[in-house]
């Protein structure tokens, strides 16, 4: 049996177990809601941490995605996936958290916003690198925090359609229920968020190839 | 030539596309497309690299032991969620506050009418005030317990926090409840510290019921790196100078008095 099949194999197996415990759970059994919350938390986190982009909000959407689910069960209907479903409860409570957290953001930090701006624009960011080791590393945290900073400047629905299609490989069918939006609509947002994404980091990305080229990148 | 837009590029990196074969096709006769792709796939490269926390092994047990017991006996109907007596006594405080601002506001309207908006509006978050202020009042209690918690000799092995853990928790639901007032209501400083309040409420309602004297001292650091207990009173101490500020003076309450006794 090849990889592929296994795999195919052990969601519809995983799939399966999820419908009986669910089953379990509806009629009383609360503790078998805890294999539900053991298995999926984890999918569940890095999804939070991926679209909230910190530790401490990721944490909270995951209980509260699992609060939530236990309190609508009996809404869930047995066809669909539970790993699926919980998912997209997650995620569309970490999109009110990132509303919350932007709004504010933008209160507390609006002073700052011009130094960030500063730093931006900074020409010295751009400078090429050729020397190899320590410049190197501060070339890596450089582009993690721009990769941040870029990730943390799209719209709560470009970083949510971004996450679900590109890091968790969800369908834009799935991800155009997240969003309540059409299907046409979710992929524009798709694009549109790689393409802010690419105008962010083409610079710092082409400085790296660039030194690649140039033998001084490992 | 025409070469390919964009968004034809993005849709077929991103398995969206819905005319792959006719990408593909151009892709091979195309270096300079070729070579947009691969500008394209080098920044999503490099943002698959930035990484995710490990939660650690035991993560979904945390999880599970973090909302067991916020969960209702069986499952169902979204309103029996509310029916568990802490999230009841929470509501039940918002409910409270809501119908005094709701009261005050028709006990303000027999005054004067130019007065009334504002009136209305004074003791509305008079009310609020009072509420946050109690909650904050609550919190640093709570804090400076912990704070102020250490073994009863050398020689124990472990402290029992279980009740600084159950107000944490309680605590934790009205938090959540006045940050969110406090946003919509526009007050961002309060929202700040409540939000900041909050992330120290869920380490100590997740933290162990028995911990180390060591763990005791890394949950005491964290409390006094964050500055919080300092924060909350200087916002608690604000509060009541708002409180004492939106008081009617005697004037006013005169005045309100003569207009009653007018009408």
């Amino acid at each position: 049996m090849n990889r592929m099949q296994q795999s195919v194999d052990s969601t519809q197996a995983i799939a399966e177990s999820d419908a009986v415990t669910v089953e379990r759970t509806l009629a009383g059994d609360r503790d078998a809601y805890r294999v539900l919350v053991e298995r999926h938390s984890h999918n569940v986190f890095r999804l939070a941490y991926r679209m909230t982009g910190n530790r401490h909000d990721a944490e909270e959407v995951v209980q509260e995605a699992f609060l939530r689910g236990y309190q609508k069960l009996g809404q869930f209907a047995a066809r669909s996936n539970f790993g699926t479903w919980v998912y997209r409860i997650a995620a569309n409570y970490a999109i009110d958290r990132m509303r919350q957290r932007r709004k504010e953001e933008a209160r507390r930090e609006a002073p700052r916003a011009e130094e960030c701006d500063g730093m931006e624009n900074d020409p010295l960011n751009h400078v090429q690198d050729k020397a190899p080791t320590p410049e190197r590393l501060t070339q890596s945290i450089e582009l993690r925090r721009q990769m941040e900073r870029a990730l943390a400047a799209l719209s709560e629905a470009e970083r949510t359609a971004f996450v679900m299609r590109h890091w968790e490989g969800c369908g834009i069918e799935e991800i155009a229920v997240v969003l309540k939006s059409s299907s046409n609509a979710t992929k524009n947002t798709v694009f549109r968020a790689v393409q802010k994404l690419r105008q962010a980091l083409q610079p710092f990305v082409e400085t790296k190839t660039q030194a690649r080229a140039m033998g001084t990148e490992s | 030539m025409k070469h390919l837009k964009e968004d034809e590029l993005i849709a077929y990196r991103e398995g969206v596309s819905e005319c792959r074969s006719v990408i593909v096709e151009h892709l091979a006769g195309c270096e300079e497309c070729r070579g947009e792709l691969e500008r394209i796939e080098a920044v999503l490269a490099a943002l698959d690299t930035l990484p995710v926390p490990d939660p650690g092994g035991d993560y979904g047990r945390r999880v599970w032991q973090q909302i067991a017991p916020r969960l209702a006996e069986k499952p169902g109907r979204w309103w029996q969620a509310w029916l568990k007596p802490r999230r009841l006594a929470a509501a039940g405080g918002v409910v409270v506050m809501i119908v005094a601002a709701f009261v005050a506001g028709r006990i303000s309207k027999r005054g004067n009418a130019g007065d009334n908006v504002a009136n209305r509006e004074q003791v509305r978050e008079r009310v609020l005030v009072l509420a946050v202020g109690q909650h904050l009042g609550h919190s640093e209690r709570m804090l400076v317990e912990l704070s102020n918690a250490a073994p009863d000799n050398p020689k124990q092995k472990e402290v029992n926090i279980s009740a600084e853990q159950r107000r944490a928790e309680d605590l934790l639901e009205e938090n959540r409840m006045y940050r969110q007032t406090a946003l919509q209501e526009g007050d961002s400083g309060l929202a700040s510290v409540l939000d900041e309040l909050e992330r120290v409420l869920l380490d100590v309602a997740h933290s162990p019921e028995e911990v180390t004297p060591a763990q005791l001292e890394a949950i005491q650091k964290k409390i006094e790196a964050r500055g919080i207990l300092f924060k909350v009173r200087v916002v608690n101490k604000e509060l009541q100078q708002r409180q004492e500020a939106t008081k009617p003076t005697p004037a006013q309450s005169e005045s309100v008095k003569r207009e009653r006794n007018k009408a």
